[in-house]
């Protein structure tokens, strides 16, 4: 490689940083919908996709075979253009905030870090803001539909997304008190000092901070109990109702990408990202080698990993809230309360920081 | 690479608010100014303000055009319809807006020095934080400014809780 210049050295590993993380998180889509239903069918008392493949686990491929050779309807009456871009953007959007994840121990290989696509210094903020424009994806399919089921499930939707923001924003100002940045490298780096015990839940004493963030997030990604935007009882299916083929697979997609996101930054922020729970106890073994560099990333999924069964169980045992609750919720509850929790960061951190 | 950057991005940008001009309607309308928004954000992030950029994609585009396009699909607001606008409208309208851009670029090439140069990307090679700076800046010598306008911002929003409610 060292007859190629910095800048193409960056560039090439960029590209294929990106590639590979794409085809990690599009392939963890697909079985975080068959873990879904395995879950999901467990805790309802059935098998769940059982037919395809050992343990049902050819499933994903089949779903996806099936929704490509779909028709490909499109309603007479609709936006064309904005039907066609409202899945875009969503899928674009949930996509693209993966990039800012750190999935392991800083690894350099000629100046670029291996185990992230793009470490930028307001990598919080980038988040938020790409959540933030994710909700036209939404707004605008219910929109452009020209169907009323569609547009109030949008409706909902918008409302209910610009509304947890707030929650979910604030609810992170208390971690990045604590760490100083917004760079989520250095909010993992502030949390690695002694294991479980320095991580933001449980150390940083930011557990008011995690459960705000765990509610919004779910409100956030339209996931149950806030699933109101596609309340099938009410709404037929919601924003997606007039979707078909690979247009609905793309909100489908979007949907559990985000979750992944949504859970990625959970870790990230509040649980160490992929930094051992054990601190220095077993820091004498593994020092060299591949395992070396492999075992953070282990970490890291695993506490991912945790947080969607996490969704998945809640979504089996709570109901769905009523409209009215959710926004109550939101305004009333989760917003002083996150205010409250910068409040008391701010003091605790003033007195001993 | 960040003189590229402002080139395609300004060039969106202007094309976004033509767009916006042309579009007929309000939806469309709406949804280029939000491209007016991101590219201006991408050009505040080639200047080195990430901040401003991530706060003006976050606000401009995240919260206020999301309620725009609410209140549009609310109201269901349809095709607007061509009129004839005002004479003057005709006449005042291209010179005035030709004149308005001669004097804006007249005081800033006159007045270049007093307002000061920075680099295209001349911050985004260091790895300093302009974050750090701006709070610091904001809650000691501008703290006056930043409290008044914060409640400036709650006096508004009393006022839309007043005028929204239904009894009182």
């Amino acid at each position: 490689m060292n007859h190629l210049s910095q800048f193409q050295i960056f560039l090439l590993l960029t590209v294929v940083k990106i590639a590979i993380v794409l085809v990690i998180t599009l392939t963890t889509v697909a079985y975080t919908v068959l873990l879904e239903r395995k879950v999901l069918g467990r805790l309802q008392n059935r098998w769940g996709p059982s037919r395809t493949g050992p343990f049902g686990l050819l499933q994903p491929l089949a779903d996806g075979i099936k929704l490509f050779l779909k028709e490909d309807m499109m309603p007479l009456a609709v936006d064309r253009p904005l039907f066609i871009l409202a899945p875009i953007i969503a899928l674009a959007c949930a996509l693209i905030s993966v990039s800012m994840v750190p999935f392991g121990a800083p690894t350099y290989f000629h100046g670029v870090d291996l185990f992230q696509v793009a470490n930028i210094n307001v990598g919080l903020l980038i988040i938020l803001g790409i959540t933030s424009i994710g909700v036209y994806g939404i707004a605008l399919s219910g929109w452009s539909s020209n169907n009323k089921y569609s547009l109030f499930g949008s409706l909902r939707s918008t409302a209910q997304m610009v509304s947890y923001e707030l929650a979910l924003g604030l609810s992170l100002v208390g971690v990045v008190l604590r760490a100083g940045s917004l760079s989520l490298r250095d909010i993992v780096n502030s949390q690695a000092h002694h294991g479980m015990l320095s991580w933001n839940v449980f150390g940083g004493c930011q557990f008011v901070g995690f459960f705000i963030y765990l509610m919004a997030a779910y409100a956030e990604t339209n996931r149950s109990p806030f699933d109101l935007p596609e309340a099938e009882s009410e709404l037929v299916a919601g924003y997606h109702t007039e979707y078909s083929s690979m247009k609905f697979a793309m909100f489908f997609m979007a949907e559990y990408a985000n979750m992944i996101t949504v859970a990625c930054v959970a870790t990230l922020l509040f649980f160490g990202g992929a930094g051992t729970p054990f601190g220095h106890l077993f820091q004498n073994f593994f020092t060299h080698g591949l395992i070396h560099a492999v075992l953070p990333i282990l970490w890291f999924i695993s506490k991912v990993f945790a947080f969607l069964l996490l969704y998945i169980w809640v979504r089996g045992t709570l109901p769905r809230f009523r409209y009215d609750q959710l926004m109550g919720f939101g305004w009333k509850f989760l917003l002083p309360i996150a205010m409250v929790n910068i409040l008391a960061t701010a003091l605790a951190l003033a007195f001993h920081g | 690479m960040q003189l590229a950057l402002f080139i395609i991005f300004g060039l969106v940008a202007i094309a976004g608010a033509l767009n916006l001009l042309f579009q007929r309607h309000p939806i469309n309308s709406a949804l280029s100014l939000i491209v007016v928004m991101m590219s201006l954000a991408v050009l505040y992030w080639s200047l080195g303000a990430e901040f401003l950029a991530a706060a003006q994609v976050i606000v401009y585009s995240g919260a206020i055009m999301v309620l725009f396009v609410f209140v549009i699909m609310l109201l269901n607001a349809g095709e607007e319809e061509r009129t004839h606008g005002s004479r003057i409208a005709y006449i005042a309208g291209i010179p005035g807006a030709g004149a308005i851009f001669c004097l804006l670029s007249f005081v800033f090439l006159s007045e270049r020095t007093q307002l000061g140069t920075t680099q295209l990307g001349g911050y985004l090679s260091s790895a300093v934080s302009n974050i750090t700076e701006i709070s610091h800046i904001l809650f000691t010598s501008l703290l006056l400014p930043f409290e008044v306008t914060s409640i400036l911002v709650l006096v508004a929003i009393l006022g839309a809780v007043v005028l929204a409610r239904k009894e009182l």
